[in-house]
């Protein structure tokens, strides 16, 4: 028994489709028309990256060489030119882009470019004192308070912690493993102090400091409290 | 306009039910109608404070629950007819008062009285959170010792978190009341300073009313000090407390030892 098995060719099925493509129009003159070109580039780099740009020439008269030298100029400024309108083809030479022609006008879905989230300041402001028994927690950033921090209040917080008053409570700063947070404070009749997980109890704390203005850092594996002048 | 006020302090044993009668009393005097309400539901006291004791039948639980109405409960003092008790119960505990009912009964007795104050157990548990609960004015009540300024801290957090006012984003008036203040002690520095006690409390002062036999005196014999001994010194500072709350301006004077007195005593100890 004889199996042949017969290759079934398939037609290359062509289809169209319609992209959206920005046209550049260059004017005279041209080394001006650059220059401006560069500005808008400033002011978005990266913007025509990777996107389609088709260079409208009827607003000039431009010789081969000329158009030849308008594309490597474009080109060098990262933006790849894919196709050519408003010329006439015996102008075009050979590697050029192709000519393009019943370009229709369109609205340009303004991709904007990915701007950084706008953040939220990072930081707690408490104009009130804090009083016994009350626990502030904020883990994204500095806590200030304007006024004390009484005995058995709690203050945790992400970055550093600013008391204008008398800190006599506990205050955590960088509890997210933030070593160069601090802690600031007036008076610092604090029951017990901590930086990234060091920390110091009021026993700890030199008596001579009792009262006056301090700040504690983390200076290595150890937590210093030095006068604040 | 009927104000709310509770007495509170956090810790016990500070002068809370003392004060409430004493204030009570002086409001009466001076021409306003009182109601004490005692919060301390199952540890009741400021009906002997007020000599009121052997005339309660219905109770603040009875009026929360509906079992008694309200006029059925409340007490008219016997000396001043602007001053009422609405005793709390001794049988019951904290748990039989409901912040619905409580806010029932101090809704009615607003419509009557000029000044309703209530009387707050010691702790921060339920039955001083609704003590405090539908209060306009606070009188914190501390001693100038650390213990006591700390829970006093705590409840001035209470008060401006856990109230309705607070809640609807007014302010409860707040007051510091310092209690069982000695001159001699505190000459001698063994109690905190009146200054330090309002720096760390950051809270007006309505007065300074001294350590005194007078207080207890007038405990035991069931009547206020204001109404027992009204020239006595714990007797003028309440009244003069009194008058601030009603928003006089009146100079603050702290408490010293007599000096005929501190030589007396000293002679006794000599001999």
């Amino acid at each position: 028994m004889k199996v042949s098995v017969e290759a079934t060719r398939q037609l290359i099925r062509l289809r169209g489709r319609s992209y959206v493509a920005f046209v550049f129009s260059p004017v005279v003159p041209i080394a001006g028309w650059l220059s401006d070109l560069d500005a808008t580039l400033a002011g978005s780099p990266g913007f025509f990256v990777g996107k389609p740009v088709v260079l409208d020439l009827s607003a000039v008269d431009l010789s081969p060489l000329a158009i030849t030298h308008l594309i490597k100029s474009i080109e060098a400024r990262s933006v790849r030119v894919l196709g050519l309108e408003g010329v006439e083809p015996a102008r075009l030479s050979i590697g050029m882009p192709p000519l393009l022609s019943g370009g229709r006008q369109c609205v340009v879905q303004e991709a904007e470019p990915e701007k950084p989230a706008l953040r939220e300041p990072n930081s707690l402001l408490l104009d009130v004192p804090v009083r016994s028994g009350q626990s502030i927690v904020f883990p994204d950033g500095d806590v200030t308070v304007l006024g004390a921090v009484s005995s058995g209040a709690e203050i945790v917080a992400g970055g550093s912690i600013h008391v204008y008053g008398a800190l006599r409570g506990r205050a955590m700063a960088g509890v997210n493993g933030n070593a160069s947070a601090r802690i600031y404070c007036q008076k610092i009749e604090a029951e017990l102090l901590a930086i990234d997980g060091y920390y110091q109890t009021a026993e700890q704390i030199d008596a001579t400091l009792r009262g006056k203005p301090a700040q504690a850092m983390l200076d290595g594996n150890s937590m210093k409290i030095v006068p604040l002048n | 306009m009927a104000k709310v006020l509770v007495v509170t302090s956090g810790k016990g044993g500070v002068g809370k039910t003392t004060t409430t009668a004493a204030l009570g009393a002086a409001l009466a005097q001076a021409g306003e109608k009182v109601v004490v309400v005692d919060f301390d539901v199952g540890l009741r006291n400021l009906d002997l404070v007020l000599g009121a004791e052997r005339r309660v039948v219905f109770d603040l639980i009875n009026v929360v629950q509906g079992i008694a109405k309200l006029p059925q409960a409340l007490i008219r003092d016997k000396r001043l007819e602007n001053l009422w008790l609405l005793p709390a119960s001794q049988t019951k505990d904290k748990d039989a008062l409901t912040e619905e009912g409580v806010g029932r009964v101090i809704a009615e007795l607003r419509k009557t009285f000029d000044w309703v104050l209530c009387d707050s157990p010691a702790g921060i548990e339920r039955g001083a959170m609704l003590a405090m609960r539908y209060a306009d004015e606070a009188v914190i009540v501390t001693n100038p010792e650390v213990s006591s300024v700390r829970d006093s801290d705590r409840i001035i957090g209470m008060l401006d978190s856990k109230t309705v006012r607070a809640e609807n984003g007014e302010r409860v008036e707040k007051h510091i009341l310092i209690t069982r203040y000695d001159p001699a002690r505190a000459a001698r520095g063994e109690m905190l300073s009146i200054d330090d006690v309002l720096e760390i409390l950051a809270t007006p002062l309505l007065g300074i009313v001294p350590e005194s036999q007078d207080v207890l005196r007038a405990s035991n014999v069931g009547c206020p000090v204001t109404l027992s001994n009204p020239s006595s010194t714990p007797a003028r500072a309440y009244s003069d407390a009194m008058r601030r709350l009603l928003g006089e301006q009146i100079e603050m004077l702290v408490p010293a030892e007599p000096r005929g007195l501190m030589r007396l005593l000293r002679g006794r100890r000599a001999a």
